[in-house]
């Protein structure tokens, strides 16, 4: 406290005389003009023997260091005294940028609110995109509803004996297979879409799916892969590759898919360590063929199989 | 200013909360220079040991709405959802009382882990569907800003409960509930068993059922730190004591039906600060008791018990500790990855632990060879005559298999049913229970929590109904209870 106190007495003693030394200046600058502008043009900030004004000048367009050392320790503290605060603050770009900060940094919980809108927008989006689209199901049947789900996601769909449909680049897709209500689907790809957990109600209603690929999706976690049981008796080709958030805990609950031929886990960056996992599930499901890290992999060499270092000298 | 500074000192009246418990240091020593301030005031002012300026942040407020004596996973879901539910926001003040802070003894961190719904009463099933919703959707409900999300490491590999001739009859009437809830269970013959699961002896089982989606076991400690940081950063005030007693007072009443019930109210808590005689008293409303294993005691404490035998005032809360061991062994030709949480009908258990062919496993000891509750030592003999046999009997490639390591935790054992205990007491009417799980408090404790603090914001359960979980049926005699528990 009383430090502060001090500080504050300082402080102002000192604006006090930079305030009797501007006033000086102002009433010596009044009487002799000419002799100021004179004395800006000489090199020597303050030479021997020149005016007093001159120098006061200076002190003021140059501030010396000591001006700067108070400042700091004002600014940190409160803000009682802000106008040497101002006095020595830094110009230009400097300001506006701190002020910005300043301007947000007073308003914390409304920054904070609109970051948890926009991560709530962000969530709701991805929710929108998974809906089930019932009045499709009740008219059409479950094929098309499915077909409808993964064409609006930005998937492909085949249907039994048909050829791929697919949405073009801005999304559209021809709505010719609304009348196809009786045909299963055999395969959907729907790599690199928002599909998740309630998403896949619309894919399980698929009971004849066939192949189903999953690549990239950012969505599709451990939760989702415990839930394709019931298209068990069925799926044939799984791809799993680049999924984000799928883990070995997932893949262990595949292995209900008992008809499973084709199951690519290649590029699971979640996976702790994809040689033994891969390992594992090959052994898990003993008739498919799994696609995934080399089981060499992450293996560490033994000391009799260190590269050997051509470059020293040969060992006896 | 330095009168406005004594002020502060002498009377935490006006600032509520007293000095010591804003968050992150005192309010005062902003720039450092409170021990200068210190040593100003005590050469001005005459006298010895006076120090008015002394820091108090490790001692509980005053007073709080509700107290929540006991930090582990039941409790901190009750104030997570006090906080949730609460109108408007900010509107209830919770502490949350634990005495150790490393969770040394808590039976959440010491715990298997798993989850499923495969019990025999409705509302058990109800519990653990929703809180596999909730972990599911774990990342919505706990998320804190800037904060990396939370990973519970959940596996979805269910849960195999084996029956044998006797237990099938029952097995069946249980999957009907169950199904009836809305849990995914399939039932299966010892046919279906043998070319599912290759590594199993089906001798002596009739019947098996199968939880083919949210059943497995996840990482409590995950589910812990995520409930407690995000029950921090909502403003609940955590204190690290212990609760030595409770100040309460009495009133006679008359029910409708004419008989008198004298009814307490408890109006303070005294919390017992850590290796220290020094007590705070901290006035409050509410006060819920998450104490786990050792709720008993603290029930004591409010004077739930002291009574004629028979009536309700002399109805103890019979949950007491129970000591279980649970063993990690290794063997290297065991059953591989899709091994799923698998339950004999002898009592014995187990589940795959990782990628090495490492597993975890137990048995609950029966009435008369339960072990001495003082300690946590664990019993290496009885993995050796309990729980070895078994399971080499059921998985042939036990056999051989070596014990890496093994723990011992606490049960909070419901001795009258097994079944938790949730709501408020009859008789001191501002206690409410959440507690007496035995051994599947953390697989329900998010649904449980919810339930709770439903009963204290609305005075009544509204999303599921624990009414036959209440205190009262100690008095009336009403089991809930459960066949296959571990």
């Amino acid at each position: 406290m009383s430090p502060q106190i001090e500080a504050c007495s300082a402080v102002s003693a000192f604006r006090v005389s930079v305030n009797t030394q501007e006033a000086r200046i102002k009433r010596q600058q009044k009487a002799s003009p000419t002799k100021a502008r004179d004395g800006i043009a000489d090199t020597h900030p303050l030479g021997v023997g020149k005016d007093r004004t001159l120098q006061a000048q200076r002190l003021l367009s140059h501030p010396p260091q000591s001006l700067h050392l108070v400042a700091p320790v004002w600014n940190g503290g409160t803000r009682g005294i802000g106008g040497l605060s101002r006095v020595v603050a830094p110009e230009g770009n400097q300001k506006k940028g701190r002020s910005l900060l300043q301007f947000l940094a007073d308003r914390f919980y409304d920054v904070e609110a609109l970051r948890d809108h926009l991560l709530r927008k962000q969530v709701s989006k991805v929710h929108q995109k998974n809906r089930p689209f019932n009045h499709i199901n009740q008219r059409y049947g479950p094929y098309v509803a499915g077909a409808y789900f993964i064409l609006k996601q930005g998937g492909a769909v085949r249907f039994q004996g048909r050829e791929w449909i697919r949405p073009n680049q801005r999304g559209h897709f021809s709505l010719d297979f609304l009348k196809l209500q009786a045909v299963p689907v055999e395969a959907v790809d729907a790599s690199g879409c928002a599909i998740n957990y309630q998403g896949l109600d619309s894919l399980l209603a698929l009971k004849e799916l066939q192949s189903l690929w999953l690549q990239r999706c950012p969505h599709v976690d451990d939760w989702c892969l415990s839930r394709l049981h019931p298209l068990a008796s069925s799926l044939q080709e799984l791809s799993l590759a680049g999924c984000p958030r799928v883990s070995e805990r997932g893949l262990a609950c595949l292995h209900h898919l008992w008809n499973l031929r084709r199951l690519d886990i290649s590029d699971l960056p979640a996976v702790s360590s994809p040689g033994l996992t891969r390992i594992l599930v090959e052994e898990m499901l003993p008739s498919c063929e799994v696609l995934g890290a080399d089981w060499a992999q992450g293996l560490k060499l033994g000391p009799e199989e260190q590269p050997r270092d051509t470059a020293g000298p040969t060992p006896a | 200013m330095l009168r406005r500074t004594l002020l502060l000192g002498l009377c935490r009246g006006p600032l509520g909360r007293g000095l010591g418990t804003h968050r992150g240091g005192s309010i005062l020593d902003r720039d450092g220079k409170m021990s200068e301030i210190k040593k100003k005031i005590q050469s001005i002012l005459p006298g010895g040991d006076w120090n008015p300026l002394y820091d108090t942040s490790y001692l509980p407020p005053e007073g709080s709405d509700v107290v929540i004596v006991g930090g582990g996973v039941l409790g901190l879901s009750v104030a997570y959802w006090l906080k949730k539910l609460e109108k408007p926001r900010g509107a209830i003040r919770v502490l949350v009382v634990e005495r150790d802070h490393t969770y040394s003894r808590a039976s959440t961190v010491l715990s298997v882990g798993g989850i499923r719904q495969q019990f025999s009463v409705p509302e058990n099933v109800q519990l653990s569907l929703f809180s596999v919703d909730f972990l599911r959707n774990i990342n919505e409900y706990l998320a804190v800003a800037d904060d990396p999300p939370l990973d519970i490491q959940f596996n979805p590999s269910g849960y195999l409960l084996l029956a044998s001739e006797k237990g099938a009859a029952i097995m069946e009437n249980n999957v009907k509930v169950q199904r009836q809830e809305g849990a995914k269970v399939c039932l299966m013959s010892p046919e279906q068993l043998r070319n599912k699961f290759p590594w199993i002896n089906t001798e002596g089982v009739a019947l098996a059922s199968y939880g083919m989606e949210h059943e497995g076991w996840f990482d409590p400690w995950c589910l812990l730190q995520g409930l407690r940081r995000k029950v921090q950063s909502m403003g609940v005030l955590f204190c690290r004591g212990e609760v030595t007693r409770f100040v309460s007072s009495s009133n006679l009443m008359k029910t409708a039906s004419g008989e008198e019930v004298n009814l307490k109210r408890i109006h303070e808590v005294h919390v017992k600060i850590d290796q220290s005689l020094e007590y705070q008293p901290v006035e409050c409303a509410i006060v819920v008791n998450a104490a786990g294993a050792w709720s008993g005691q603290v029930a004591e404490l409010a004077g739930i018990g002291n009574g004629p035998p028979g009536t309700l005032q002399g109805t103890k809360l019979p949950v007491e500790l129970r000591k279980r061991y649970v063993y990690l062994w290794h063997c290297p030709q065991g059953p591989g990855l899709e091994t799923p949480f698998v339950i004999d009908p002898s009592g014995t258990y187990f589940r795959r632990e990782g990628l090495g062919h490492n597993y975890l496993g137990g048995c609950s000891p029966t009435e008369e060879e339960e072990p001495d509750p003082g300690n946590l030592e664990v019993d290496h003999d009885f993995f050796q005559d309990r729980v070895w046999p078994p399971l080499a009997q059921r998985v042939p490639a036990f056999e051989t298999l070596k014990v890496r390591s093994a723990w011992a935790g606490y049960y909070d054992y419901n001795t009258f049913d097994q079944n938790g205990v949730v709501g408020p007491h009859p008789l001191v009417i501002n206690m409410y229970f959440a507690t007496g799980f035995s051994g599947h408090g953390l697989q329900q404790a998010p649904a449980v929590g919810r339930a709770v603090a439903e009963m204290v914001l609305e005075g009544h359960f509204q999303t599921i109904n624990l009414s036959s979980f209440l205190f009262s049926r100690f008095y009336s005699g009403e089991k809930v209870q459960e066949h296959n528990i571990i």
